[in-house]
């Protein structure tokens, strides 16, 4: 019996494994698939495979619906689902049911659903959310393999705003049993940092961990976060230089188990890896790069042995001894590495060499010299991926004496090449060279003309726009410019009369708008012949409306009259009635400007197209109007970005209690020299604008200028002399005609015998003219690289004068456009407590107004006996304030207006639940004053009588006090109160003095004690946000806690708490109007997000931060 | 990072696609039939990378490919990959592929898709290399080929199955069951 059992269990499991339906369905799995790609393969169309896998589909569909199908049966559906997707067939329907298998097999299935899942979704798919309670219960298995996947499909992609919630148990995984998981867990919260840095800034200590992990793997996985790390701040991890060199001088010596080994290399792969971090860490920094080189020394002697994977490695290391700080005698080992690569007779070898030496050339020039017959070869070189990179290589070399012959060889290579993205590449670099190192007039058009052809419409647009601007703006000799501009006209007219019809639409707009331009500089051309010539470019049935709309204007600059009048006529009729609405404006143009020449001269006057038109990008002739509606209640201007950003954070789901994050985007566009709150959006609106046009700019910049020679010897060149000395003239002549070749005597002494070996050395005498003696001097008369002229003027402008307050932000300055009286209003808060006494006053002002505020600005000093007289008053009135007021601290007791018979001061005193106004009125004269009354009034706040004057009279030499009870209504960064005093002599008429007085908003903030839960709660429920980055006060300890502490000396505010970098703070306005704030520091600023139920609270709260943090 | 990896035959028929970066579903069969384009027309004494070209990516990208007898193996990575090192990581995947399956072929890759991917996501995982030591590959891989043979046993059974073994008639078992008809060979089939 015992036997017949062991039997059945060992077949138990070919039984388990069919499908449990009955009768004709018994077939295994591969099988159904089988007959699928069976099927499939005996097609011959692909019209019939597509009706059989629909077929196949509607088959899938209906059984994954079913409620009988089995998991296991789904299994093998979702197999074939799989199948069918990668052939491109959608299978949108098995998506629910791909996790539905994920979540609900046991561990075979289980892997058949995540894997179908990660095949199918992407990281935005809205199902993806029910999958992570299956990853939550699988990341908590017990079954090593189920955590596994879990770890596979969560790196593989999981929502962002679900991350949260599995991070714990990732970040657990790090200290499992098993090296295999604790290597996923890495990459998957690398994952994680890539898709949503901020979440996982708190556990970089648990990287370090795993940098130091027992186990080589985990280890070589921590290295992908370390790169990217270092990548993005190589300062914040120079600390670790010394042990990436250590772990690779260990991988280098092979202590590394041999299982590590790869062709006998150790671990090739990590080396690879340290080699890039250190190259990193390294960069500009010499002391970093002194730990190095002993090992580089070291990788580059070992790796001889003649594998593919010791050149990656060797690759790696050449690369990493040209970044980090130069040592000659590495630096000349990476050179004959180098050498080694180029001279390979392997391809892939070459490629790469070519590549470093593209990389190195920038440095060292030279290097190109001694390895020139190689790269010669490799312009003639059958593939075109070298062909390629050598050209690029060449890019990097040229100079205006070798730029005519690299020019050809790159337009001989356009004409072949057909990938386009290559094609857009290189012909804006030919375009960059030609407009740098151009050597003649009728090169440069002839080149560009080619550029523009070749380029076509998939050309870069700037390219015709640079040149059209380059074209109108000239140099500096008159004489040069009409040249040009008259061979271009010359070829255009040419080219216009051959065939039109064959140039591409952008070259069509650039002829037009210089004929249109600079047709007259040709005194024999008659304007009517351009125009028939343009018209006739109407007329064809290639041209697009925009390059109608060009030609029409270019005519409308033309037509001042003349014979061709009537064609002009004929051809604004045919347009205005065009429907496309662009065609029918400037047909209209053409129209009027045509019958009216004088009006035409004024819009279009000929030659001033070089004068730049003045235009205030800052539209700060809009800011009276802005002020004006923000005052009005306007909302403020928010660039779209921000709209954006907050449109997206409003839509997504928050898992965070109060919003950890900052979205990085916002750094981007920091507005740290903000003044006003109100005027944040001109200013970061701005700052953007002008970082788009440097942007711009420096695209298109030729990165050999001012490449710095770090390594000056000059070994190399020794030999080559001969090369450098061939004349520009004969060196360009045998590419340009091959009957000449023969005759031409090699100039150079290594010549050997074949022909065609001179040919070859020639070309290279050539090419690599000019190398040794790198000048940037620039036969265009330009030596800056053409893309600067697009830099924008320095705003110089009346409007950013004011930056030259010396109390004024340290900000960069380009973007302020505030005018100068928000920038004096006022400097120093007093209403902090310590703050005793000591600002200068004005007694003698007659009746103005006087700020609680320093007028720190200026410039007249107040004489010290003055100060002296007004301390004593000082001192002398505040023994006048009442009982209940004296303990608390006041804001000093400033004057407020002052006459023959009395002095008005006043003061604010901060009481625990609120502010009071207390005012000093002083009896000057030797009469009593009658109906002494006084008028305090605020449109902000509300200003209730605490204690009126005790009497209407004040008798002489005496004082009287009134108190003001102040409650804000509506937030503002300054509250003005407004007031009169009036009374009577005994002998008089009644006499009224108006006097004014300032307070900030920050007499108002109270400190708000809060618990962190509390201020979690809160900080969801409040909807008026604002953020901004302020500068960190400067503290080599704790920047944060010492800016938050300034933050709490002069403003009240109250740390909540301080987690890591970030710190979360709150306060309150009078008591019941919280408003709650969240500092992160991040790149060097401090995020600041504010958020309070009180509208406009949060930016003035902002204004005081800023303000608080800038002072001394 | 690793951005895709394509394999298809030397027809261009996909036998294998894994994308590390979000594409449309069009634009992968695009890139694809890109990919295949470019691959194709290049002998093979030229060099195994190519610049990405438009559609992925742009500049930063590059494909790195090797051609083995009737399939390629395309993998699509941006400038943090090193070159050479990519080449040889196909290579490490194409011998484990070759130790899994004793003597690959093109076969075994289209009726055993599924064990490929299993395969390839020991090797890279999310786009990044895990492991490139290939007795670490096969080893895990085998442990999830174990799993899957006790998956079988009455530990792993579902109860339904497991009561039905108590009750069924012993002796009889075996009777009902066409051993033969369950591994079916793969036919020799005509060219792809």
């Amino acid at each position: 019996m015992s036997d017949v059992v062991e039997k059945t269990l060992t077949a138990l499991p070919s039984l388990l494994s069919l499908d449990s339906q009955p009768g004709s369905a018994k077939l295994s799995s591969s099988s159904k698939l089988g007959n699928l790609i069976r099927g499939i393969t005996e097609l011959t169309s692909k019209h019939e495979e597509e009706k059989l896998i629909q077929r196949e589909l509607l088959l899938i569909k209906e059984q994954v619906s079913s409620p009988n199908t089995t998991m296991r049966q789904m299994k093998e559906l979702m197999v074939r689902a799989i199948y069918c997707e990668m052939l491109g067939y959608g299978v949108s329907f098995s998506y629910i049911h791909a996790i539905k298998l994920a979540q609900q097999g046991n561990v075979l299935e289980k892997r058949v659903g995540y894997l179908a899942v990660s095949l199918f979704l992407n990281e935005g798919h809205e199902l993806l959310l029910l999958l992570v309670n299956t990853v939550l219960k699988d990341l908590q298995s017990t079954n090593l393999i189920e955590v596994c996947m879990a770890l596979t499909v969560v790196s593989q992609m999981f929502p962002k705003d679900m991350i949260p919630a599995i991070l714990p148990l990732v970040e657990e995984k790090l200290n499992h049993p098993k090296e295999i998981i604790r290597r996923k867990a890495v990459l998957a919260l690398y994952k994680f940092y890539l898709i949503a840095p901020n979440q996982v800034q708190h556990i970089h200590n648990k990287f370090r961990k795993a940098l130091c992990d027992k186990d080589p793997g985990v280890m070589s996985a921590s290295l992908h976060i370390y790169l990217q790390l270092i990548q993005e701040n190589p300062e914040g991890y120079k600390d670790l230089a010394p042990s990436f060199v250590t772990i690779l001088k260990q991988v280098v010596a092979g202590k590394l188990p041999m299982d590590f080994n790869y062709h006998s290399v150790p671990a090739p792969w990590l080396q690879i890896h340290l080699l890039r971090i250190l190259s990193l860490l390294g960069k500009s920094d010499q002391s970093t790069s002194e730990i190095m080189y002993e090992i580089l020394d070291e990788s580059l002697r070992r790796a001889e042995m003649n594998h593919n994977i010791t050149y990656a490695i060797l690759y790696e290391c050449v690369k990493c001894v040209y970044t980090i700080h130069p040592k000659s005698d590495l630096l000349e080992k990476a050179a004959k590495c180098i050498g080694n690569f180029v001279l390979s007779p392997k391809i892939n070898l070459k490629y790469l060499g070519l590549k470093a030496l593209t990389y190195v050339v920038q440095q060292d020039p030279k290097l190109a010299l001694q390895h020139q017959m190689t790269i010669i070869e490799c312009l003639d070189h059958p593939d075109l991926i070298i062909k390629r990179e050598t050209l690029e290589l060449l890019f990097r070399i040229t100079n205006e004496q070798n730029v005519t012959v690299i020019v050809e060889k790159m337009l001989d290579f356009l004409q072949i090449n057909k990938d386009d993205h290559t094609t857009i590449d290189l012909v804006g670099k030919v375009a960059e060279l030609a407009e740098k190192y151009a050597p003649d007039n009728e090169w440069f058009i002839e080149t560009m003309n080619t550029v523009f052809s070749v380029g076509g419409d998939l050309l870069q647009p700037d390219i015709p726009n640079s040149f059209l601007k380059l074209l109108s703006e000239g140099f500096d000799s008159v004489e040069e410019d009409k040249k040009l501009r008259l061979f271009a006209v010359n070829s255009y007219v040419s080219l216009l009369e051959g065939g039109p019809s064959k140039l591409p639409q952008r070259f069509l707009q650039v002829i037009c708008w210089v004929l249109g331009e600079f047709s007259h500089l040709r005194e024999d051309l008659e304007p009517d012949v351009v125009l028939r010539m343009l018209a006739k470019l109407l007329d064809m049935k290639s041209s697009s409306s925009e390059t109608k709309c060009w030609v029409l204007m270019a005519m409308t600059k033309l037509c001042s009259g003349g014979a061709a009048l009537a064609l002009v006529q004929d051809v604004s009729e045919t347009y205005s009635s065009s429907l496309d609405t662009m065609l029918r404006q400037r047909a209209q143009e053409l129209q009027i400007l045509s019958q009216d020449s004088k009006l035409q001269a004024k819009v279009l006057p000929r030659s001033a197209s070089m004068e730049p038109v003045e235009v205030d990008s800052s539209l700060s002739f809009l800011d009276g109007f802005v002020s004006e509606a923000l005052a009005a209640g306007a909302a403020p201007y928010k660039p779209p970005h921000q709209r954006q950003e907050e449109l997206s954070r409003s839509k997504a789901l928050n898992m965070e209690p109060y919003g950890l994050s900052l979205p990085i985007g916002m750094s981007s566009c920091s507005v740290t020299d903000r003044q006003s709150p109100t005027l944040l959006s001109i200013s970061s609106g701005l700052s953007g604008d002008s970082a788009d046009f440097s942007h711009k700019g420096s695209s298109a910049a030729l990165k050999l200028d001012g490449v710095k020679r770090l390594w000056g010897r000059d070994g190399y060149l020794a030999k080559k002399e001969a090369a450098e000395e061939a004349p520009q003239v004969e060196a360009a002549s045998p590419v340009r005609s091959p009957s000449q070749r023969g005759d031409t005597d090699g100039s150079v002494s290594q010549t050997p015998t074949p022909e065609c070996d001179q040919e070859k050395q020639q070309l290279a005498s050539s090419l690599f003219v000019g190398l040794a003696t790198q000048s940037s001097v620039c036969l265009m008369g330009k030596s800056e690289p053409t893309s600067q002229r697009f830099r924008r003027k320095p705003k110089a402008s009346g409007g950013s004068e004011p930056m030259s307050n010396p109390l004024a932000s340290p900000s960069d300055g380009a973007d302020n456009v505030l005018p100068q009286n928000l920038l004096d209003s006022s400097d120093l808060d007093v209403s902090s407590p310590e703050q005793t006494h000591g600002l200068p006053q004005d007694p003698d002002t007659p009746n103005g107004s006087c700020t609680a505020e320093e007028e720190s600005a200026d410039p007249m000093a107040e004489p010290s006996a003055h100060e002296d007289l007004d301390r004593s008053r000082d001192s002398c009135l505040s023994s006048h304030l009442p009982a209940e007021l004296s303990a608390l601290s006041h804001s000093e007791i400033t004057s407020l207006c002052s006459n023959q018979s009395l002095d008005v001061s006043a003061c604010h005193v901060q009481r625990e639940d609120s502010v009071v106004l207390v005012v000093f009125v002083s009896n000057r004269s030797d009469f009593c004053l009658q109906q002494m009354r006084l008028q305090v009034q605020s449109e902000e706040l509300e200003v209730s009588c605490a204690s009126d004057c005790p009497s209407e009279e004040l008798k002489s030499h005496s004082v009287a006090v009134c108190q003001y009870l102040l409650t804000v209504q509506r937030p503002s960064v300054h509250f003005d109160l407004s007031a009169t005093v009036s009374w009577q002599l005994p002998a008089g008429s009644p006499q009224t003095a108006p006097f004014s007085y300032k307070l900030p908003l920050t007499g108002f903030i109270r400190a708000l004690r809060l618990s962190t839960e509390e201020y979690g709660a809160m900080w969801l429920a409040y909807s008026h946000d604002t953020k901004l980055n302020l500068t960190l006060m400067d503290d080599d300890q704790d920047p944060l806690a010492a800016t938050l502490h300034v933050l709490k000396r002069k403003l009240q505010l109250h740390v909540v708490e301080i987690i890591g970098v970030e710190a979360i703070v709150a306060c309150c306005l009078q008591q019941d109007q919280p408003c709650l704030m969240h500092c992160r520091v991040h790149a060097g600023m401090l995020a600041v997000w504010l958020r309070s139920p009180v509208p406009d609270l949060p930016d003035c709260l902002l204004y005081h931060c800023q303000r608080a943090l800038q002072e001394p | 990072m690793i951005k895709a990896i394509l394999i298809f035959n030397n027809h261009g028929k996909p036998r294998l696609i894994r994308f590390y970066q979000y594409f449309t579903e069009d634009m992968q069969q695009q890139i694809i039939r890109e990919t295949f384009h470019l691959v194709s027309k290049r002998d093979d004494n030229v060099c195994n990378f190519l610049e990405g070209g438009s559609l992925i990516g742009g500049s930063d990208y590059k494909l790195i490919y090797r051609h083995y007898a009737t399939l390629y193996f395309v993998f699509c990575v941006d400038s943090s990959e090193s070159e050479l090192g990519i080449l040889d990581l196909i290579q490490v995947f194409v011998e484990t592929l070759d130790k899994c399956f004793e003597n690959v072929c093109e076969l075994d890759l289209i009726f055993h898709m599924d064990k490929v991917h299993y395969i390839l996501q020991e090797v890279v995982m999310g786009g990044m290399v895990l492991e490139t030591n290939m007795n670490e590959i096969v080893a895990q891989v085998e442990v999830q080929n174990r799993m899957e043979k006790s998956e079988g046993g009455l530990s792993a059974a579902p109860a339904r199955a497991v009561s039905a073994v108590k009750n069924m008639n012993l002796p009889e078992i075996p009777r009902n069951i066409n051993i033969g008809d369950i591994n079916i060979k793969v036919p020799s089939l005509s060219p792809f």
